[in-house]
């Protein structure tokens, strides 16, 4: 067993790691169509520069709504294992969501989270998560049971491929470096909502 | 295509005069709102709960056609049910006024751009007969903000106009890829009264 599935690794245990390099081991792993949703900035950034899947979207505003979004996705393709992947401020500004994925039990939903104790995108100021709040504390007091630090990257693909089992829901979360991300995504939104919905299977 | 099988279950031999000429009298408004959301398919309901959708929250509860569920915020509400459609699950979002007036950035930089036919049914609180300052003020901007950002909506003050406005809007709304709000006036709903 590793330490995180113990729950012995804290966030200051937890090696900080690089989003893009986490996020293509995200991808790597996914050959069922699995449908991501990459949160406002830098997580669909580093999403789209990880090769434009048509399961993919990519949230060009309304941040703090990546898991919520993710979640209509689980609900209304239970067959179907969705990730969302967001950043600490993002979720900090929408906390009340775990409480409704616990609530919810979507055994087909994943989060991933990206904190490096900053609003980078905005010109990096400190997010809570960088001194005081436990994300993945948090995640499991709003009854999240399945939600881990990952120590480092074998430890991050270890969970990511247990999560894909669809035993969820789980978080996991994963301390990053501070850098920008490698790309930029194309910024139409009716053309990311139809190739998405193409890719589910939905229109077309 | 699915939309497809979702129009075709609402009866097409209903002419608009139909639809006027049989007003559910008997029925209450919420069972009218139901059986709307049900003939177009719209099976998905997110709320944060107000007092003069209660009747309706209850008997969407009781109902498994629907999953029926409270978030915590009302954007969430919106992320969520803007999520199901692009997962191919038609849904809509339960809110009061108050709560509308958390919604205008969920609107504008995700229902109203990616083009998603959000429903969104508002209790409307703050007018006739309000005895709650705060209410009264958020009250007034509702409709300010529903023009700004161009999204069709409709006060629905009558019992005998509420299927027609409803299901016509609906199918509009999906047909045009385009959120719809539907605000429930005191005047249909009975409201909520002082209390003593
Ligand atoms: C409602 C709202 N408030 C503020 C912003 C400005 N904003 C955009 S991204 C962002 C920071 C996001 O932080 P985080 O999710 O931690 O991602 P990071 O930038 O660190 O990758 C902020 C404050 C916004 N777009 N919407």
């Amino acid at each position: 067993m590793s330490h995180s599935q113990t729950g012995a690794v804290g966030a200051h245990n937890a090696k900080v790691m690089n989003r893009f390099d986490l996020t293509k081991r995200v991808v790597d792993k996914l050959k069922r169509e699995e449908a991501v949703i990459g949160g406002i900035g830098n997580a669909n950034f580093d999403l789209w520069a990880c090769g434009q899947r048509p399961q993919n979207f990519y949230m060009l505003g309304s941040m703090g709504l990546t898991i919520p979004i993710a979640l209509g996705v689980a609900i209304a393709q239970p067959k179907r294992h969705v990730i969302a992947l967001e950043g600490d401020g993002s979720l900090l500004m929408q906390l009340g969501c775990l409480a409704t994925v616990a609530m919810l039990r979507p055994a087909n939903l994943t989060i991933v989270l990206w904190d490096n104790g900053l609003y980078q995108i905005t010109g990096s100021q400190t997010t809570a998560s960088a001194t005081t709040a436990d994300l993945v504390a948090i995640a499991r007091g709003a009854g999240i049971a399945d939600a881990a630090w990952a120590a480092d990257e074998d430890d991050f693909d270890r969970l990511v491929a247990a999560a894909l089992k669809d035993g969820g829901p789980s978080l996991i979360a994963a301390r990053i470096d501070g850098k920008p991300a490698v790309a930029t995504t194309d910024r139409d939104p009716v053309q990311i909502r139809e190739r998405f919905m193409h890719g589910l299977g939905v229109k077309g | 295509m699915i939309r497809e099988t979702a129009l075709n279950l609402v009866d097409s031999s209903m002419t608009d005069n139909q639809t006027r000429a049989a007003p559910q009298k008997e029925g209450a408004w919420h069972e009218t709102v139901l059986a709307t959301l049900k003939s177009n398919n719209v099976k998905l309901i997110t709320y944060v709960p107000d007092k003069v959708l209660t009747p309706l929250i209850k008997a969407l509860h009781a109902d498994d056609f629907f999953t029926t569920f409270a978030t915590t915020r009302e954007e969430e509400a919106l992320g969520i049910v803007a999520g199901a459609w692009m997962g191919g699950m038609r849904g809509a979002v339960l809110v009061q006024t108050s709560g509308f007036a958390t919604l205008p950035n969920a609107l504008a930089s995700l229902a109203v751009p990616c083009q998603i036919p959000a429903l969104l049914f508002v209790s409307e609180r703050g007018t006739l007969g309000e005895f709650n300052l705060g209410q009264a003020m958020v009250c007034k901007t509702m409709r300010p903000v529903l023009d700004a950002l161009g999204l069709e909506n409709h006060t629905i003050t009558r019992q005998d106009e509420l299927a027609f406005i409803l299901d016509r809007s609906i199918k509009q709304a999906v047909a045009t890829q385009a959120p719809v709000a539907f605000i429930l006036s005191p005047l249909l709903t009975g409201g909520k009264v002082f209390a003593q």
